[in-house]
């Protein structure tokens, strides 16, 4: 191993291995250090992989990409205790290329991914930890590893290690984050004969389904369950803030087998064989709980960053675009042979200028909203159910007097006016 | 065998088909033993947990660290910030093979 690289990335998930990547590709001297067996072994995501950021990294990926299914429709469910309001789009077009996402296996796709970063060059360490970053002269130089002998040097170490992020941590760029900005998500993968998929999910092979389920699926908690079609197999799973669960006392495997049994869903996933079970956090603490970003000679990308859009189910993509934009700045900074704070500040200053920051930034106050006003899931949505159920059912009465009673019953329970001030916060922190 | 069986219904059955390379040391500590016995009525560590990895033992918290997922919830949850957490050393700890 050489004494010193040009870059050194922590944690070979989507923002690292993008970073690795990138720099690899302009030529530059770059380690990519994986703490698991391999890249993707401690890494767990509901299973959506967007086509553009990673097509913007490795063009027309999907051609050799371990992928399940792309991805044609998109259903919201809106769950009660027996009933469901649901929506959905699907588009025919969502199927071929260049396609909008796809379903994914991380555990296979991350390998795959980091093996195309030492393709272009960047040497992947497998099975180290980094314990911490070397500090000189209030500047990153290096990496210190639970190998024998394993300090590392660098221009730069580029932190993608992670929503637990202990490095950002102890470098003083965060604190601890708190239990409502983190999503405590427990998932199963079901293995399904692939024919049973297609009929239950009216899709042909190469065709997947999307599935966001609220409501009673977090028994009135903020957050979602969801549900996602593999090739032979289905994801399902639910999150829910860290501190929901704490003050709800749920056991999230519990939920997860509420969630498996709903009479809504059950029949979607009936007969299905476990073949694993997952637990991560997901950082959702949004724009607010953006960390400092850039040092000397440190950059902070992906999940440790922080970078989630809770409301679109959006993470890996942020990730590997905000790993891209690092080390597009270390490009930069490598020609000016400068790492100082002041040069790699060009990645932030992009970072909040492009898709993340704008997106962050819309939804900045939404996750708090959501948590301090919980009765958008426990009254809303059992409202829903009720107002479809009665129109619905034919009883003699004209549909006038329903509608007119569907009305008065949502508003005869709170009070008009604050209902509106609920549409008006919720329009509010959404638009 | 029937559909329904074969369908992970509790902890023990789901932590069953998770693969760990487990370390001989532990990657969890509880900082100190007499917080959760004296400041800590509600032990929710024993509650959240996602792989029920703390148990409350008499008058003592038991740390299965062996079946742990790295979450680091048990981190960030604790109330009493009692938890030391590490990452477990490279390539030991859980191994995720699919999602």
């Amino acid at each position: 191993m050489a004494d010193k690289f040009d870059v050194i990335v922590v944690g070979a998930g989507p923002a690292g291995t993008s970073c690795a990547y990138t720099a690899a590709k302009a030529g530059l001297n770059v380690l990519l250090i994986e703490r698991g067996e391999y890249p993707g072994s401690k890494n767990v995501m509901g299973g959506i992989l967007y086509r553009k950021q990673m097509e913007e990294i490795i063009p027309e990926f999907w051609k050799e990409a371990p992928l399940e299914r792309p991805v044609v429709e998109q259903r919201f469910w809106f769950l009660d205790k027996e009933s469901m309001v649901t929506t959905s789009y699907k588009g025919l077009e969502w199927g071929k290329e260049p396609f909008n996402n796809f379903t994914v296996l991380r555990a296979k796709f991350d390998r795959w991914f980091a093996g195309k970063a030492v393709e272009q060059g960047a040497l992947l360490i497998n099975e180290t930890v980094v314990t911490e970053c070397i500090v000189e002269d209030n500047r990153v130089v290096g990496v210190r590893t639970d190998r024998p002998d394993g300090d590392v040097y660098a221009d730069v170490v580029v932190l993608a290690d992670g929503v637990n992020s202990l490095l950002g941590k102890s470098l003083g760029f965060h604190k601890e984050w708190k239990p409502d900005e983190v999503a405590l998500t427990v998932m199963e993968v079901l293995n399904l004969p692939k024919k049973t998929i297609n009929e239950r999910f009216n899709v042909a092979d190469d065709q997947g389904v999307s599935v966001e389920i609220f409501g009673d699926s977090t028994q009135g908690l903020l957050g979602t369950a969801f549900l996602y079609t593999n090739k032979d197999s289905l994801n399902i799973g639910v999150g829910t803030t860290l501190s929901g669960m704490i003050k709800k006392k749920l056991k999230p495997y519990h939920l997860l087998e509420y969630v498996k049994e709903h009479p809504m869903i059950r029949p979607y996933i009936e007969g299905g064989e476990t073949s694993e079970y997952l637990a991560h956090l997901i950082p959702e603490g949004g724009y607010k709980s953006v960390p400092r970003l850039v040092g000397n000679g440190v950059m902070i990308v992906g999940d440790a960053a922080q970078f989630v859009n809770a409301i679109h189910r959006e993470g890996s993509n942020m990730a590997m675009s905000s790993g891209k934009m690092a080390a597009e700045a270390i490009v930069r900074a490598k020609e000016l042979d400068d790492f100082t704070e002041r040069t790699l500040d060009s990645y932030r200053k992009e970072l909040y200028n492009s898709f993340i920051g704008k997106d962050l930034k819309k939804y900045k106050d939404v996750t708090h909203t959501f948590e301090e006003h919980p009765q958008y899931f426990t009254d809303y949505i059992p409202m829903m159910n009720k107002a479809a159920n009665s129109f619905f059912t034919v009883d003699g009465s004209p549909k006038k007097e329903k509608q007119s009673r569907i009305i008065k019953s949502i508003t005869e329970g709170k009070g008009k006016i604050a209902v509106a001030k609920d549409l008006y916060r919720a329009w509010k922190v959404m638009k | 065998m029937e559909g329904d069986e074969i369908m992970a219904k509790t902890i023990e059955e789901k932590q069953y088909l998770v693969r760990f390379r487990c370390d001989t040391k532990s990657h969890l500590e509880v900082k100190d033993e007499n917080v959760c016995l004296t400041s800590c009525p509600d032990k929710d560590c024993t509650i959240f947990c996602p792989a029920d990895v703390y148990k409350w033992e008499g008058d003592r918290m038991h740390v299965g660290y062996e079946g742990c997922h790295e979450c680091g919830s048990c981190r960030i949850g604790c109330p009493a910030d009692n938890i030391k957490w590490e990452y477990p050393k490279g390539g030991h700890g859980i191994v995720f093979r699919l999602a």
